[in-house]
């Protein structure tokens, strides 16, 4: 057999990556687990079977190696971002529709594995959450203790959703406050401070999930699954406007570490603007991606009508990722930079 | 000496399997009975051969000599009879035959008579036609004659003596260092003074302590002013232009040569041949080979050039389930099947293959453009553009991406998670390349003789025309002087006539 040099190779494969991407979710899930209850392992468990589902059926049809493809497990790490970022009492048709919108159509009609332009996860939440915003901002209430059965209950639709089982979100919280102008000077720290509502400081225990988040992100980053550039440009960009506002108008706007660790912001920064097939490829395209990220999110979170601007922002850099990547080619060694940006 | 390094971009650390092989000293090789020297040893041009079948030769005798400047001769590597002059298989993985010489040995091992060279008092271009006759080429493996690397205007500061030997596997030049140390040491004081460089470096992965002992031994007995760098072991640390970078922070792109940097690079076992050549007359008729992998005894063995690759490989007792050769390193080696292909200048390292130490490349996977290959790469490409260019058979699209700089180490191939083959799909592309631009020269020469056809027809056709039209003007010139003259004459006559008349009257 002749074959062509390089005869060796590193020990690492598709899968491997997929899989250090699920460990390092593991730690937020356990304690947004133990925050929430168990639903959010439903969710997990009924995203992970749908996008398998829907995985094997596009594989099927593409005529590609179902068993092979079906074992590189990157529709698990879909699955999981999506129980991750859907509200944990959503309907269980509402989970499928997303992850069906993740894999049939933002990753396979567009080509499958590494050809998606769009990230899948946040072509799921942008969909539902324009289709079905009020299912997609009923965030549990705080101290809402259900036993497990009822939780199961609500997610497959036999028990009433009644509203007094959902309330906002601190994002939302804040953000409606802000729209109406109930808030005055120093409101925001003393409704973050005197209400329990909002945990220590990003509200309702978030912090120790997103912090958990951090953790799961530097450990991808000490195992070189991602790169620091993206997340580090995305908390810069972000912790620098949302610091900025904060000065002008301390009433008004949250401080940087409540945006930092409320909402979706680490898993976004570590889980989802680092998606390498979405997001850009250089290292100078990277800082750009994450920093436009950061921004749009705060903005979107803060000035849009969504209760969480992840999803919109990252959508939207991925639109300008290739046209980032086309001018932020690195220099070739040996050559002078002017000529690597020539084409 | 303390020396700031340069880091080169990317690299990688495999693991360096150096180990079994580097224990043993280098062994001599029981003489084969048949040897087939393959004309091409080197780059450039192939010598003529200067032996006919049947004749008998003396070892270091030359059996072909270099005819065109870039070009080296080839000698007998024993003494005996010239039994063939035809096409033998090579070590390619085309496994075309080409053109070699075949000595049966008599076992006698006779040389012919050696003189060392006067080389100091001699001109520079004299040593160098000598090093040309002695078929001195770089036994790195690139096999460029050496003597046209020193055939320079540039002035040279740097000169860079490569024992690196950043490959896995092979250790023969870290054996020649620790054994030969002071003919190599001579042999870069001879290419220190051909150069005239102000500096000479000696550069060696850190991962070999013996190696770096025994030169800086020999260098301070031979009182030379060298020096020994410790370079981080990191592939490709030896890669000529990550060399030059690291040592003296000079780069430049592929088309620039070194020389054009004021820098030259001869590896250790190349100085060492040019020290057997001048110093003793022996022309390079053998070198030492790495062979390691799946065998019982890894060594290295200074082995003849011409010896059949499975001989040499069984005196170092393949294990049974080996199934195959890498020549050359693991990472930018030939793989090819057990062949009888010889040995030849180029040929450092022989590696027995089994599916249980190089199994299989597995499916290739989707690019999810992770960028490790980015990473890896020490030339700052990026090869996943490049195959993905490359893939869709846009060529022109991967040659922006200077798909001319890849070097094809294999670092991008080695870290891919997909098991991409990507060094694969960058010679497929440059070997298209290369085509359309031969294609386009030959488009364009046929062009410019179709328009130049087409000149001359026009030019011919004028030609021909003012031809014609002067022919005419020419007939008709002759044609008026004619009626020219006879109304001249008429006129004369007519006045001849009136004046006869005239005088008659009177």
């Amino acid at each position: 057999m002749i074959t062509c040099s390089p005869h060796l190779r590193e020990a690492n494969s598709i899968p491997r990556i997929m899989r250090l991407v699920c460990v390092a979710l593991a730690p937020g899930i356990a304690v947004y687990t133990a925050l929430i209850g168990p639903a959010v392992l439903v969710q997990i468990c009924l995203s992970s079977v749908a996008a398998l589902f829907f995985e094997a059926m596009m594989l099927k049809m593409r005529a590609l190696p179902v068993r092979r493809f079906l074992g590189d497990h990157s529709a698990l790490v879909t699955a999981w971002l999506i129980a991750l970022t859907f509200p944990p009492l959503s309907p269980w048709w509402l989970t499928v529709t997303g992850v069906f919108f993740a894999i049939v159509i933002a990753k396979h009609l567009y080509g499958g594995l590494g050809q998606n332009p769009f990230n899948p996860a946040m072509i799921a939440f942008a969909v539902c959450i324009i289709a079905f915003p009020a299912l997609m901002s009923q965030w549990p209430a705080q101290g809402l203790t259900l036993p497990f059965e009822q939780q199961l209950e609500i997610v497959f639709g036999f028990a009433p959703r009644i509203d007094a089982l959902t309330a906002a979100t601190p994002l939302d919280a804040i953000k409606t406050a802000l729209k109406t102008n109930a808030l005055h000077a120093n409101n925001i720290q003393e409704l973050l401070m005197s209400q329990n509502l909002y945990g220590t400081f990003a509200g309702r225990g978030w912090e120790w999930v997103t912090m958990t988040y951090l953790c799961g992100g530097a450990f991808l980053l000490a195992m070189g699954v991602i790169t620091w550039h993206t997340p580090f440009a995305f908390i810069t960009s972000m912790a620098v406007i949302a610091a900025f506002c904060w000065l002008i108008d301390p009433g008004r706007f949250s401080d940087p570490l409540f945006h930092l660790f409320s909402g979706g912001a680490m898993l976004g920064a570590f889980f989802i603007a680092t998606d390498p097939a979405s997001g850009c490829s250089t290292p100078r395209g990277r800082l750009i991606f994450g920093c436009g990220a950061g921004l749009l999110a705060y903005l979107i979170r803060v000035f849009g009508v969504f209760p969480d601007g992840i999803a919109f922002a990252v959508l939207i850099m991925n639109i300008c990722a290739p046209l980032i990547d086309r001018h932020t080619q690195p220099t070739v060694f040996g050559r002078r930079a002017r000529e690597s940006d020539r084409r | 000496m303390l020396r700031t390094l340069f880091s080169f971009p990317g690299g990688i650390k495999p693991d360096p399997h150096k180990e079994a092989s580097a224990r043993t000293p280098i062994a001599p090789v029981p003489l084969p009975e048949r040897l087939v020297l393959p004309l091409r040893q080197s780059a450039g041009i192939a010598p003529l051969p200067t032996v006919r079948v049947g004749e008998r030769v003396k070892k270091g005798q030359v059996v072909a000599a270099a005819e065109q400047w870039i070009s080296a001769s080839l000698h007998a590597p024993t003494s005996g009879k010239v039994a063939d002059i035809g096409n033998y298989p090579l070590a390619h993985p085309s496994g075309l035959p080409a053109p070699a010489i075949v000595i049966e040995a008599d076992g006698l091992d006779e040389w012919q008579e050696r003189q060392p060279l006067d080389w100091q008092n001699l001109a520079p271009q004299a040593v160098l036609r000598y090093l040309q006759q002695s078929g001195v080429v770089g036994l790195g493996g690139a096999v460029f004659p050496s003597h046209v690397k020193l055939d320079t205007e540039a002035r040279i500061e740097e000169l860079i003596i490569n024992g690196a030997e950043c490959e896995p596997y092979i250790t023969c030049d870290d054996r020649l260092m620790r054994e030969r140390a002071a003919e190599i040491v001579s042999g870069i004081a001879l290419l220190r003074d051909l150069t005239g460089a102000r500096q000479t470096l000696i550069a060696i992965e850190n991962n070999k302590p013996e190696a770096i002992r025994a030169m800086r031994g020999a260098i301070s007995e031979h009182r030379e002013n060298f020096a020994v760098i410790t370079l981080p072991t990191r592939y490709p640390a030896g890669s000529l232009r990550q060399l030059v970078y690291a040592l003296t922070g000079k780069r430049a792109p592929s088309n620039v040569l070194p020389t054009a940097m004021n820098v030259q690079c001869f590896n250790v076992a190349t100085v060492h041949s040019i020290w057997r050549a001048t110093a003793h007359g022996e022309p390079v008729v053998r070198r030492v080979v790495t062979v390691s992998g799946n065998v019982r005894a890894p060594k290295n063995w200074e082995a003849p050039i011409g010896m059949s690759m499975t001989a040499l490989l069984q005196l170092s007792e393949p294990f049974s389930d080996t199934d195959g050769l890498i020549v050359g390193g693991p990472m930018m080696g030939l793989s090819l099947p057990l062949t009888n292909a010889p040995i030849t200048k180029g040929s450092n390292c022989l590696i027995a293959r089994s599916p249980r130490i190089f199994p299989p490349r597995p499916p290739e996977s989707p690019c999810i453009r992770c960028t490790a290959c980015a990473q890896a790469c020490p030339q700052g490409l990026q090869p996943f553009e490049l195959y993905w260019w490359s893939r869709a058979r846009n060529f022109d699209k991967a040659a922006d991406y200077a798909l001319a700089e890849c070097i094809e180490c294999g670092c991008c191939a080695y870290v891919c998670p997909a098991a991409i083959p990507l060094v694969h799909y960058f010679r497929f592309a440059k070997g298209e390349l290369a085509a359309a631009a031969r294609e386009q020269k030959m488009a364009d020469s046929a062009k410019s003789r179709f328009e130049f056809r087409q000149f001359r027809a026009e030019r011919e056709k004028a030609e021909k025309a003012e031809k014609l039209a002067k022919a005419a003007a020419a007939q008709a010139a002759k044609q008026a002087l004619a009626a020219a003259t006879k109304s001249a004459t008429f006129e004369e006559q007519a006045q001849n006539a009136v004046a006869s008349s005239q005088e008659e009257r009177h």
